[in-house]
């Protein structure tokens, strides 16, 4: 990749508060266009990680280039190609939403009055911005939030876990949102916990876990190095499980071993799972029910984030 | 430079809209006529039994005088009850009237009572909260994300405050001119008062003293109030850098400042007081010839002794806010 296709450069970034060393040495690099996402469990770091991006904290170590400008060394000419909402969108309750965007505006170059008609008009407020910010709903001040982000045109967006909070409507909402901002040649950096999230959200992702990244590729790449599951719901239950294991490709996984979605369990009461060659998934449903076996349903179940950790660290326990 | 501009119109409307000043405004417009009504009485009083001023004062040194032959009273007062007798008698021979009753009169001695504690509350219920508060409502994360730099965004900040406690002192002195003058008249600019007394141990010294119109003898006291105003609201500022809640910001400052106007009052044999800058608001009592709350305290000791702590105050605080990571 061209080095000037990189919007955002982070390289060997530590970090010791109060002699706990909490960041240990962070690479990653955002390209210009794409959705990256940051994956991790709560208190892994991410928030640490980002409040660096933006110069909210020093690093102890490590560098990060933003446009190719150093975020310590040139806060200002870094910070102008970003917009960021770091944690929850907060803004000054007393002012209206039009005033806090002024406000910000005034802190920017070139950005007029238009601009923030703009803005507003992008995340939909236009209705209510000459209202009191604490009138707000969340879903409102996270669009302000946005707005806020957006309005010195940035060439990259940082969102720390952005659908907290949501209603499923508002996370579907800030997705086609997100997507749209990509069309428009804008990088966003999103930071979340939940991998379903991420995998709808980011074409690449870089997961962080205890302070340290432990990868860093495209979600799909890292989706498949996980596995995924299938399930199988058969009717008689034991006879086709005999059927499954013929043949030698499918393993059955038991109950303890595996760590998928308590949603996807619930919706397929006493299913097998197993892995096995995806392609094979097909024939073996022709023989199951060659065999007299009724297949009430078959499922893929991508791992959790806690299955791409433990793979990740090698099945070390996460507890 | 424009940008600098930009900044300080932030935040100065953002003070304004958080209708802090209006506040402090209705809270003047409650105590000043308190104090006007007080003061009204004492005139009339004072007007019933005397006829003429010369009397009220004649009758004020008698009685000093007749406190000062107890022996139950401490030293230390006496000794300050000595100076105030000889300047009333300074005031008699010179045949002027210490303390006409006019709007002007009034204004300068509401603010020279005001200086020491109130003015410095006030103060504080603007400047406690300029940084810790946006700590805790996290808006400090927008506004230091900005590309702007950290010294910026203080000096702003800094700027605004000046702004405000300019604006708290010249409407404190108008409100009281214009509350007071509707019951005293708003004459009183051209009378002449004495400044320049020069203590001795126990005994003034009269040789400096020199007449000055009411409205310069006004216009010098109100720069002494703004200069520990100042003081307070720079120190403030530093508190709201280093704490992080605004209540733990303001009752550290609130301590300080009372704790300073109890060790004044206490004329302390703790004589290392005298270096705190809460002992040295009261800059306006230099020009009026009352004693230093502790010995050895001049106007020169005191402008210096708040300065060292105004400067020390602001190297805190810029040094802290470039540097500091915001975690919270």
């Amino acid at each position: 990749m061209e080095q000037s296709n990189v919007v955002l450069q982070v390289t060997n970034l530590s970090k010791k508060i109060r002699g706990k060393q909490i960041i240990h040495d962070v690479s990653f690099e955002v390209r210009a266009g794409e959705i990256f996402g940051f994956l991790g469990p709560n208190g892994s770091g991410k928030t640490t990680t980002i409040r660096m991006l933006v110069d909210l904290i020093k690093p102890t170590s490590g560098k990060i280039q933003i446009c190719g400008h150093d975020v310590q060394k040139q806060p200002e000419q870094a910070l102008r190609h970003i917009g960021s909402i770091v944690e929850n969108p907060e803004m000054y309750g007393f002012m209206t939403g039009w005033d806090n965007l002024q406000y910000f505006a005034n802190m920017l170059d070139d950005v007029d009055e238009a601009r923030i008609c703009e803005v507003v008009e992008i995340v939909s407020l236009t209705q209510r911005i000459h209202e009191k910010v604490k009138t707000y709903s969340l879903g409102m001040k996270q669009r302000l939030g946005i707005a806020q982000a957006l309005l010195g045109r940035p060439k990259l967006l940082i969102l720390d876990e952005p659908t907290n909070g949501l209603d499923p409507l508002g996370i579907k909402e800030l997705r086609a949102f997100v997507r749209m901002l990509a069309g428009e040649g804008i990088s966003l950096f999103i930071s979340s916990h939940l991998l379903s999230e991420i995998q709808l959200m980011c074409d690449r992702v870089a997961i962080i876990d205890k302070g340290r990244v432990l990868a860093v590729g495209s979600v799909d790449e890292l989706v498949q190095q996980a596995g995924t599951y299938v399930l199988w719901q058969l009717e008689p239950r034991e006879q086709g499980i005999a059927l499954l294991l013929q043949g030698g490709k499918v393993a059955i996984v038991s109950e303890e071993e595996h760590r998928i979605d308590e949603s996807v369990l619930a919706s397929m009461p006493e299913a097998v799972v197993t892995t096995m060659p995806l392609e094979d998934i097909a024939h073996t449903v022709s023989r199951l029910v060659a065999e007299g076996i009724s297949v009430e349903g078959v499922h893929k179940a991508a791992p959790t984030l806690e299955e791409l950790f433990l793979n990740m660290t090698e099945g070390k326990s996460l507890a | 430079m424009h940008k600098l501009l930009l900044l300080i119109e932030n935040e100065t409307l953002k003070m304004w809209k958080k209708r802090r000043f209006l506040v402090i405004v209705l809270v003047l417009l409650v105590i000043i006529p308190m104090f006007t009504y007080a003061q009204l009485t004492v005139a009339q009083n004072n007007k019933d039994k005397f006829a003429d001023w010369r009397n009220e004062v004649l009758q004020q040194i008698t009685d000093m005088q007749n406190r000062l032959s107890s022996n139950r009273i401490p030293e230390e007062w006496k000794k300050q009850q000595r100076i105030a007798v000889q300047q009333l008698q300074y005031y008699l021979d010179h045949d002027v009237n210490p303390s006409s009753p006019n709007g002007v009169t009034f204004t300068r001695e509401f603010m020279n009572n005001a200086v020491g504690l109130f003015i410095p509350l006030l103060v504080l219920t603007i400047g406690s909260d300029l940084v810790s508060g946006e700590r805790g409502t996290g808006t400090i994360k927008m506004l230091l994300t900005k590309p702007v730099r950290r010294w910026k965004v203080l000096f702003s900040k800094l700027a605004a405050l000046t702004l405000y406690v300019s604006l708290l002192v010249g409407v404190m002195v108008l409100l009281c001119y214009l509350i007071s003058g509707m019951f005293f008249g708003y004459g009183g600019w051209g009378l002449p008062i004495f400044t320049g007394f020069t203590i001795n141990g126990s005994e003034v010294d009269t040789s400096f003293v020199h007449v000055v119109p009411q409205w310069l003898y006004m216009l010098m006291q109100t720069g002494l109030v703004w200069l520990s105003a100042m003081t307070v609201a720079i120190l403030a500022l530093m508190v709201s850098v280093l704490v992080r809640s605004t209540a733990a910001s303001m009752v550290i400052m609130m301590a300080s400042v009372i704790a300073g106007t109890i060790l004044s009052s206490m004329s302390s044999s703790w004589e290392n007081a005298k270096y705190l800058f809460a002992v040295n608001l009261n800059l306006p009592a230099y020009l009026e010839g009352s004693p230093p709350p502790i010995e050895g305290m001049s106007f020169s000791f005191s402008l210096i002794v708040l300065a060292i702590w105004a400067i020390a105050g602001l190297i805190v605080s810029f040094s802290v806010f470039t540097k500091q990571d915001i975690l919270n």
